[in-house]
């Protein structure tokens, strides 16, 4: 349980901003002070027009918690999005963005859980596992830990590369990616591949590739997404408090 | 600290203002820690305990048979998205109190569910029409993503305050944080004064 009440606004500034995928960018901030984090938080950003109009909304923290004073939101845009269009058009680095955070402290993994986790996203639902991935990695004990991805398209694949490389790198960590709309040729030549929304089966077989039952399981996406996934491990016999959401858009 | 090139899109068709920070949403989004619990109304049932006992329960039978209330009204997540002009049918809390023959007690109530969520709020604030118990949205049954087959319903809270699939209310004498409370969310959480986190 998060006991740190400090959530008062802080200056951010935008260091870097870079494409994750053709609807997706990643921002970076700089802080102006420590922040102890937790993987799977989120921040608040506040905008605040000339004549005082404010909106604010929550992005999910895509960075490991070990970096303190530096975070990265992965943010994207939404059609008629007042916030992602202004993030993804006006935004530069240098810019100053009021944030709030971290907020959140039920949706989280820490390393010192061992235990085997099963982690599913549906699109941009990624970012908050991210977060748990990148901070796996930096620690000395690793969680067997298989992730399932769910995208539209191939171009819609987030932090790819980076995931790949770790899966190369580990032989506890193995992922399952599975494209719902259109695959490329040769998509499915892998049997890590898949083309279809993430089922009853494509889950059996991730806790066949973890080798064990999971101890957890991580849920983030659009709330169709999470709703499906949620019933499926209460059907296969997961404890309902052993299973983690997240869910966002309406 | 103002956003020089930030203009917003303000609703040009918006009825009313809404709370500081909020956006007027059309969808009903979802947000739960975890998965839907499965709910059956057969064997489900309404408790109110005092003092560690039960001194009142009803079936989904008996909570059908009480004096029905309509309500229409504005609902705000504190994830901020606020949905105007929603209808909900339900029991107030002041008809189960009156059904049970209790007065209601001073001090706080914690609100309990399936799948383990509590919320906790004042009892002033669920009492004098503020709060019930809703099974109907828009005319339709509540959606178990909802929160159906009951939720709490307190429209002048955030909504988190706004239990899905509750089962029970708790008095108690002395306040004490709910589920997210504990995780660094505001104990009261009035969207108008934006009290979303602990300290604001």
């Amino acid at each position: 349980m998060s006991t740190d009440t400090s959530l008062d606004w802080q200056i951010a500034t935008v260091t870097s901003v870079h494409d994750e995928s053709p609807r997706v960018k990643s921002f970076r901030f700089d802080l102006p002070k420590e922040n102890y984090l937790s993987a799977g938080q989120y921040f608040d950003v506040r905008l605040t027009a000339p004549d005082g109009y404010q909106t604010r909304r929550s992005y999910s923290i895509t960075s490991s918690p070990e970096s303190r004073k530096s975070i990265e939101l992965a943010i994207e845009l939404i059609a008629g999005g007042e916030v992602s269009s202004y993030f993804h058009e006006v935004v530069q680095p240098g810019d100053k963005i009021e944030v709030q955070g971290p907020i959140g402290g039920y949706f989280t993994w820490d390393p010192s859980q061992t235990e085997p986790i099963l982690l599913i996203a549906g699109g941009t639902g990624i970012a908050p596992l991210v977060s748990m991935l990148r901070h796996r990695q930096s620690s000395p004990t690793k969680a067997p830990t298989v992730l399932m991805v769910s995208a539209r398209t191939e171009p819609d694949l987030l932090f790819r590369k980076e995931l790949q490389l770790m899966e190369e790198e580990d032989l506890n960590f193995d992922s399952i990616v599975t494209l719902t709309r259109k695959m490329p040729k040769n998509w499915l030549i892998e049997n890590v591949r898949e083309n279809r929304r993430i089922d009853l089966k494509m889950i059996e077989t991730a806790i066949n590739r973890l080798g064990e039952s999971p101890s957890s399981a991580y849920v983030c996406g659009g709330t169709g997404f999470v709703e499906s996934i949620g019933n499926h491990l209460l059907e296969i016999g997961m404890a309902y408090t052993d299973i983690l959401t997240e869910r966002f858009g309406p | 600290m103002i956003n020089n090139r930030f203009f917003g899109k303000r609703r040009p068709d918006a009825p009313r203002p809404i709370p500081p920070g909020q956006y007027q949403e059309d969808g009903f989004p979802v947000l739960s820690a975890g998965p839907t619990p499965k709910v059956d109304t057969a064997t489900w049932e309404f408790t109110i305990d005092i003092k560690g006992s039960t001194v009142a329960s009803w079936s989904w039978d008996a909570l059908n048979a009480l004096p029905q209330t309509d309500i229409h009204t504005d609902i705000h997540c504190v994830t901020k998205w606020s949905k105007l002009d929603t209808d909900w049918c339900g029991v107030t809390i002041d008809t189960l109190l009156k059904d049970a023959g209790i007065d209601p007690p001073a001090g706080f109530a914690m609100a309990g569910c399936d799948g383990g969520y509590t919320t906790n709020i004042p009892v002033a604030d669920i009492v004098d029409g503020k709060g019930m118990l809703v099974h109907t949205f828009d005319g339709q049954p509540l959606a178990p993503e909802h929160g159906g087959p009951v939720r709490l319903l307190i429209p002048h809270l955030y909504l988190w305050k706004s239990a899905k699939w509750v089962r029970n209310l708790r008095f108690m004498d002395q306040d004490a944080p709910g589920f997210w409370e504990g995780y660094g969310y505001h104990m009261y959480g009035d969207p108008w004064r934006e009290q979303r986190y602990s300290n604001d």
